[in-house]
């Protein structure tokens, strides 16, 4: 029984990160049943696709949960965060909308050129990004608010067109739903990435490399770890996520809008990661925590939704929510509550311990 | 209170939990005095100085200064300010993005608005009075460190200072910025400043201090006059040996690896931290770098491993030039280094002792080859049981286990990589006795079973002489003398290092 007892608890302190998102977010969705016992319920439409709450926030969370998992690998390494993940996935979509105009919009062959094209853009401004923050040394923040406030212009330099909307069947296949596939194609393709970051984690030593570079750069350096490679690595793989989140975005809309596509993302992407548990100083990290962090953030959006929330005024109602969480995962409140919790588990103990018979007041006991 | 004299300290006693790190220290100052305080590390200097600036209290023990009546008890820094006792530290702890006059009276003007005409003219008047090359205007940051120093002692003294505090404020600056100091010093002694200089360079305290008080172990050695204070003698009671007598050659020392194959050469090598050196070891050989604290020891051996930007020397590995210039390339060669700041460059608190221990052999193996986690946890357990590492699991975070802990996790991850060539910086700083031991033994088994080459460096000069065939000698950043044989003894070494009469190397 000790041993079992000590293996739960084991457990239980490797995956405590998971509660940090995960209580918020069984809170939220019980606060949705109250209002709305259907809540949870998924149909399938005419249209023959899935629908309901829980596949829209998963579809919604989409862009910003690609963004995350990568935002998340900068946080550990560099110990900062890039702010400009918002202006680059504009300039993947304006990348990915500037190939598909120049070849014919409806073959295979330019939509994927099209995001190969975002792609390379992005990671090369990754690159930039974190050659600023391996080489130069320059804090994160400041190093990324270059490309956040003149990543937008440089964008609308690729799109060239004011007004760039598009149509086309594939596109909108892809971004939208797959014919017969009920599951909305960008939560595919968000499984697609999550699977990436998976492998990446299981067949590389990324995860290590980043943790170790993020708690201890002197001690990885005199380890033979190359910390300045591993910081410009996160970045370019950051890169990569805004491009495929800006091709996400890009389709749905099937149009390019350089001010406003993902505008503030980086600022979500920011707090799910905060919401998820990670220590924006760097260091040990959890994917799974974070990706969490980010559905809860969705929950809360939708939520806020539900409640007809005036557009306005969602943002000032979504701070208030944030505050209480973070106030919540803070060091000071995670330390009372540990305390609360071991003198608990000390009275239980007590009360169990033979001899200590239950109706036994408890007087000469301190 | 005696005449001239500024500050007595008796009885000094305070206890940390399972240490006594102050045991009964007296300590006097006069006027006008420049008085050495040395001791090797963890001699007590430092908690005697926290104990006169009001960080610790004193468990017993009376504090007399001039012009107070009775004993002092000083509560905090402010309040050691306010008496009068000012203390300038190893780190500059200015601000250097502001001007030197800001510098020298910031938090000390009342009211809100800051006179800045008067400031700047005080300050000049100040620095000109002390000699100080700054001007009032200039960013602090822009001045070289020496004159940084010189601000933060002129912001001490400025208060009504009785007590000058120096500690270690020599050891970053170059030689001739060590003059300019002194001649602070000697400026401010004439004043009637009483200063207690903190300090490891020998040199030094014989260049400008009047008397020193060594303390060795929590305990006070003696009071003595410099001019009167023999060098040798000085090191020989800061490391509490005497000086006869002590010929008892360490355990059975085997000549034999002089003449195994030399492993590892080094001719003229020099990193960003050290001079050019010679180093050479042999196959099953343990040898040491010994010196005083700052003799440039730690430098060497990191110039070995790359640890610092290797500037250039030819390297022989085995008979074959080799080019190391990163320590993944000192690893791939056959190179382990335990570093000397175990929780600087040694230990990844936030990770687990599994990924601790595993982390320079699956560097090694390359990035993208990770080991599975069965592998991971064999290789963790193997070496836990070996090195009998106290964690509850390997699972759990290397920063929480104690010091000793940690660094045999440490040992482990070399271990674990089998090198040809361990360097081991400082194993035993600041772990209990029985791990001390084990570490000692554990050291004398790898060369002789396995083999395998060690350099051994280590503050405690017996546990030197008991695992070393051959010591080689450093002062001030030089190689001064190399040990073998029969002259493995304790006297020589300090003879050595006190700079009597070894044959030079270079």
């Amino acid at each position: 029984m000790q041993t079992k007892k000590g293996k739960g608890a084991a457990f239980l302190r490797r995956h405590a990160q998971l509660l940090i998102p995960l209580i918020p977010l069984v809170i939220l969705i019980v606060f949705n049943l109250i209002l709305n016992p259907a809540f949870l319920e998924i149909r399938i439409n005419e249209a023959g696709s899935l629908s309901g709450y829980p596949i829209s926030i998963f579809n919604n969370a989409t862009e910003l949960v690609i963004i995350v998992l990568g935002m998340t690998l900068v946080t550990a390494v560099s110990g900062g965060q890039d702010i400009s993940v918002g202006a680059l996935a504009a300039i993947g979509g304006a990348a990915f909308y500037r190939v598909l105009k120049m070849g014919n919009m409806e073959s295979a062959g330019t939509v994927l050129l099209a995001v190969l094209a975002a792609l390379g853009i992005t990671m090369l401004f990754g690159a930039f990004n974190g050659t600023l923050v391996s080489v130069f040394r320059i804090q994160p923040m400041i190093a990324t608010l270059i490309l956040f406030s003149c990543g937008r212009s440089i964008a609308y330099w690729i799109a060239v067109d004011p007004n760039a909307t598009f149509e086309s069947k594939l596109v909108s296949n892809l971004a939208v739903n797959l014919p017969g596939i009920p599951i909305p194609t960008p939560i595919l393709i968000c499984a697609v990435v999550g699977l990436l970051f998976f492998l990446m984690m299981k067949f590389t030593n990324l995860g290590l490399y980043a943790q170790a570079v993020g708690i201890n750069q002197s001690a990885s350096n005199l380890n033979g770890i190359n910390a300045t490679r591993m910081k410009l690595l996160a970045f370019v793989i950051l890169g990569a996520c805004c491009a495929v989140a800006g091709f996400i975005r890009t389709s749905r809309l099937q149009l390019i809008s350089y001010e406003k596509q993902l505008l503030d993302i980086e600022m979500d992407a920011i707090l799910a990661v905060a919401i998820g548990g990670n220590s924006l100083g760097g260091g040990k990290f959890s994917l799974v925590s974070s990706v969490l962090g980010a559905y809860t953030f969705q929950t809360l959006t939708t939520t806020l939704d539900v409640l007809k929330i005036k557009s306005t005024d969602i943002r000032a109602y979504k701070a208030m929510v944030i505050i209480l969480l973070v106030v919540l995962a803070s060091a000071p409140v995670k330390k009372l509550i540990s305390r609360l919790w071991a003198r608990l588990r000390s009275r239980e103990a007590r009360g169990a311990a033979p001899g200590a018979g239950a109706g036994t007041p408890e007087k000469g006991v301190q | 209170m005696e005449n001239g004299i500024v500050l007595t300290m008796r009885g000094i006693s305070i206890s940390f939990p399972g240490v006594k790190a102050l045991d009964r220290v007296d300590f006097t100052l006069r006027q006008g005095e420049i008085h050495a305080l040395m001791g090797e590390n963890g001699a007590g200097k430092s908690t005697l100085i926290k104990v006169l600036t009001g960080v610790y209290a004193r468990d017993e023990g009376t504090i007399e200064l001039d012009g107070v009546p009775g004993t002092v008890t000083i509560h905090s820094p402010q309040e050691a300010q306010k008496l009068g006792i000012s203390t300038v530290y190893q780190e500059i702890t200015l601000c250097p993005n502001l001007t030197v006059a800001e510098n020298l009276y910031i938090g000390r003007q009342k009211g809100v608005s800051v006179p800045w005409k008067k400031m700047n003219r005080d300050a000049a008047a100040l620095l000109d009075s002390l000699g100080i090359p700054a001007r009032p205007r200039q960013m602090l940051s822009s001045c070289s460190l020496a004159v940084q120093q010189m601000v933060a002692i002129a912001r001490a003294v400025d208060t009504q200072c009785k007590v000058l505090i120096l500690d270690e404020p020599t050891s970053s600056l170059d030689e001739k910025e060590v003059e300019m100091l002194f001649k602070l010093m000697r400026d401010l002694k004439a004043r009637g400043v009483g200063i207690i200089f903190v300090t490891h360079f020998l040199e030094q305290v014989y260049e400008v201090s009047d008397r020193i008080t060594v303390l060795r172990n929590g305990q006070l050695v003696g009071e003595y006059e410099t001019a009167s204070l023999p060098q040798v003698e000085l090191v020989s009671k800061m490391m509490g040996k005497e000086l006869e007598g002590l010929s008892q050659v360490s355990a059975s020392q085997d000549e034999e690896a002089e003449q195994a194959e030399v492993l590892y050469q080094a001719e003229g090598l020099s990193s960003s931290e050290s001079k050019p050196f010679d180093f050479r070891i042999h196959k099953g050989e343990v040898n040491g770098f010994t010196g005083l604290l700052g003799s440039g020891r730690s430098e060497c051996v990191r110039a070995i491993f790359a640890a610092d930007r290797v500037t250039g020397g030819k390297v022989i590995m085995d008979g074959k030039v080799v080019r190391i210039t990163k320590p993944i390339k000192a690893m791939k060669n056959g190179i382990g280094y335990l570093p000397e700041d175990r929780k600087r460059d040694g230990i990844i608190a936030d990770l687990s002792v599994r990924e601790n221990i595993i982390l320079a052999l699956q560097v090694m193996k390359g990035f993208f080859r990770p080991f599975s986690r069965k592998a991971a946890e064999a290789f963790a357990d193997e070496y836990i049981k070996a090195l009998d590492i106290k964690t509850a699991s390997s699972d759990t975070p290397v920063g929480s286990l104690s010091g000793g802990n940690q660094q045999k996790v440490i040992l482990a991850r070399w271990l674990l990589t089998h090198p040809k060539y361990l360097i081991l910086d400082e194993p035993t700083r600041g772990i209990d006795i029985g791990t001390k031991t084990e570490i000692q033994r554990l050291v004398l088994d790898l060369s002789r079973e396995e083999g395998m080459s060690i350099t051994f460096i280590s503050s405690e000069i017996e546990e030197m002489l008991r695992t070393c065939s051959r010591l080689i000698v450093m002062r001030d950043r030089h190689i001064v003398g190399e040990l073998k044989g029969s002259q493995l003894t304790q006297d020589q070494v300090m003879y050595t290092i006190a700079g009597g009469g070894n044959e030079r190397a270079d």
